[in-house]
């Protein structure tokens, strides 16, 4: 069963993954390039891969050129989210999200951070500003 | 978006595909926060960073023929010449540094390496619309000068640098530049440290809430780039006020604009003193001191050539400044006290940078958390403390 959930875009484009949340900010920079692990301490997502998900999380943090740096390097190591959707962009992710080309979207309905689990296959597709969720297999 | 002319014409590549890129980001930038259209800037600041994707953007824009409408101040890289001097710089380092200098030179952009820019070469004055990127000049012109700018990328900072424009939202309006917390400092605040501390320890309490401050007086300019600096590193606020001191809150009504705060906090010394506990490393054995993230003020330099003058540092330590600062010290004898203590000032250098790997692995001492947060990355330890304490430190060899 899917369910379609409306979105706004801020990076162009189109992606399928699972979806990871996390509820703190995230940096980029603190994410190890090789593995696409977050490295920072007392992060709820410490330890964990960031790759090739569809990174649901409030909003970025950090100074003005390492979400850039930072995402750049996990692009050249194929180790960047597919996508990301966000609660409160800022300039500094929202440039680094055009520059690299990664699709990314805000202004979620509500729902959608209610029935969504970590693990449920999304597809963005941050150009027609919607949001497929496939689940509710049971 | 509505565009001028203008501005179509840069976007449909008049002046070259390095223009029309930039004008292209721009747009995408002002759509995403449904910006109705672009005003002229007319001073940008680019957080200029030597690493790949600051290199290649900048390369790229140069290869499309972009040149700076609006020339740029930038941040440091390193100093390669002074690097080769006391440690081995990889040819692959050497190689990327050559790069950033020749493609922000072909791009037109004001040499100053200098992450505080707002201090010297690139000063706003009230209201004026600019477009800087790196995180203590922003809430620096915005909060002290009253400028307007958004928390800009260095990317695209530059991209407003090429095209002379930016999309206008957010901090450029009034309605965004309220304030939203409350936040009544009872801390005594007796050093610039504990401004570092607040402003670390402020997001934790309001999250990325616009803080308006009482209960600060007469904080110095660096107590001010502390304040600024941190509060854009532990969160992504651009912006604050301060009751009495900075110039959109002459009164609390004023830096609230008439509404209520959405919240009110009390930060006392305990939430300070708690905050370096859990920034800092512990103490112990210390095998260097690193200072200037953002870069030191002369006056800073002047405190810590006031502490080690006559002695000898047990560790090497370095003060990272501008290439004025740093010739100011040099003509005020500064320079020559720090290197007969065993010290130095490095110029044009940022602590985040590769010139620095002789360090990788070892401990060291600062008074600044954005210089500790940031270099998890490369491996180096620091412990976090105030800067007499810490030059004290150096002289000592431990904590």
């Amino acid at each position: 069963m899917e369910k379609t959930y409306g979105c706004h875009k801020i990076s162009e484009g189109k992606a399928e993954g699972e979806a990871l949340f996390s509820t703190d900010a995230l940096c980029f920079y603190l994410v190890n390039p090789e593995t696409g692990v977050v490295i920072e301490k007392n992060h709820c997502l410490y330890g964990q891969c960031i790759s090739g998900k569809i990174l649901i999380f409030p909003n970025g943090k950090g100074s003005s050129v390492v979400q850039a740096d930072g995402m750049y390097q996990l692009k050249m190591k194929g180790t960047e989210p597919k996508a990301m959707i966000i609660q409160n962009p800022d300039t500094t992710l929202v440039a680094s999200a055009i520059i690299m080309e990664t699709p990314m979207v805000d202004h979620v309905d509500e729902a959608f951070y209610k029935e969504v689990k970590n693990g449920d296959t999304v597809r963005v597709d941050a150009s027609c500003g919607t949001l497929v969720v496939e689940k509710f297999k049971s | 978006m509505e565009l001028t002319q203008e501005e179509q014409r840069m976007l449909d590549g008049v002046y070259g595909p390095g223009t029309a890129l930039a004008m292209k980001i721009q747009v995408a930038i002002g759509e995403a926060f449904q910006a109705p259209r672009m005003v002229p800037v007319t001073r940008t600041h680019v957080a200029l960073s030597n690493q790949e994707a600051d290199l290649w953007f900048v390369e790229k824009l140069v290869a499309g023929g972009a040149v700076c409408r609006v020339s740029p101040t930038v941040n440091p890289g390193f100093d390669l010449e002074y690097f080769q001097c006391i440690t081995t710089v990889s040819p692959e380092d050497e190689a990327i540094i050559r790069r950033t200098r020749a493609a922000y030179k072909a791009i037109g952009a004001t040499l100053t390496y200098d992450c505080t820019p707002y201090l010297q070469q690139n000063i706003p004055r009230f209201g004026e619309m600019v477009s800087y990127s790196e995180s203590s000049a922003t809430p620096f012109i915005n909060s002290v000068y009253g400028a307007r700018t958004n928390r800009e990328a260095a990317q695209s900072a530059l991209c407003a640098a090429v095209t002379g424009v930016a999309p206008l939202y957010g901090y450029m309006l009034d309605e965004n530049r309220k304030g939203q917390a409350l936040v009544r400092v009872e801390a005594d605040m007796k050093s610039d440290f504990d401004y570092q501390m607040l402003g670390y320890f402020t997001p934790e309490k309001i999250g990325f809430r616009i803080p308006v401050f009482t209960g600060l007086h007469n904080p110095t300019p660096e107590a001010l780039m502390n304040l600024g600096a941190q509060l854009n590193t532990g969160g992504n606020v651009a912006i604050y006020h301060i009751v009495g001191v900075t110039p959109e809150a002459r009164t609390l009504e004023d830096a609230f604009q008439g509404s209520k705060p959405e919240m009110e906090v009390v930060i006392t010394n305990e939430d300070l003193q708690g905050m370096r506990e859990r920034l800092t490393d512990q103490g112990g054995k210390i095998d260097f001191a690193l200072y200037g993230c953002p870069h030191f003020t002369i006056h800073q330099v002047q405190t810590v050539a006031d502490i080690v003058k006559g002695k000898k540092l047990a560790v090497p330590l370095w003060i990272m400044t501008s290439s004025l600062t740093k010739e100011l010290a040099a003509r005020m004898g500064l320079l020559d006290t720090l290197k007969a203590a065993g010290g130095d000032i490095v110029a044009d250098t940022c602590m985040d940078q590769p010139c620095w790997k002789f360090l990788y692995g070892k401990k060291g001492i600062t008074d600044s958390p954005k210089c500790a947060y940031y270099t998890k990355r490369r491996d180096m330890q620091f412990v976090i403390t105030n800067l007499e304490e810490s030059v004290e430190a150096a002289i000592k060899g431990e904590i």
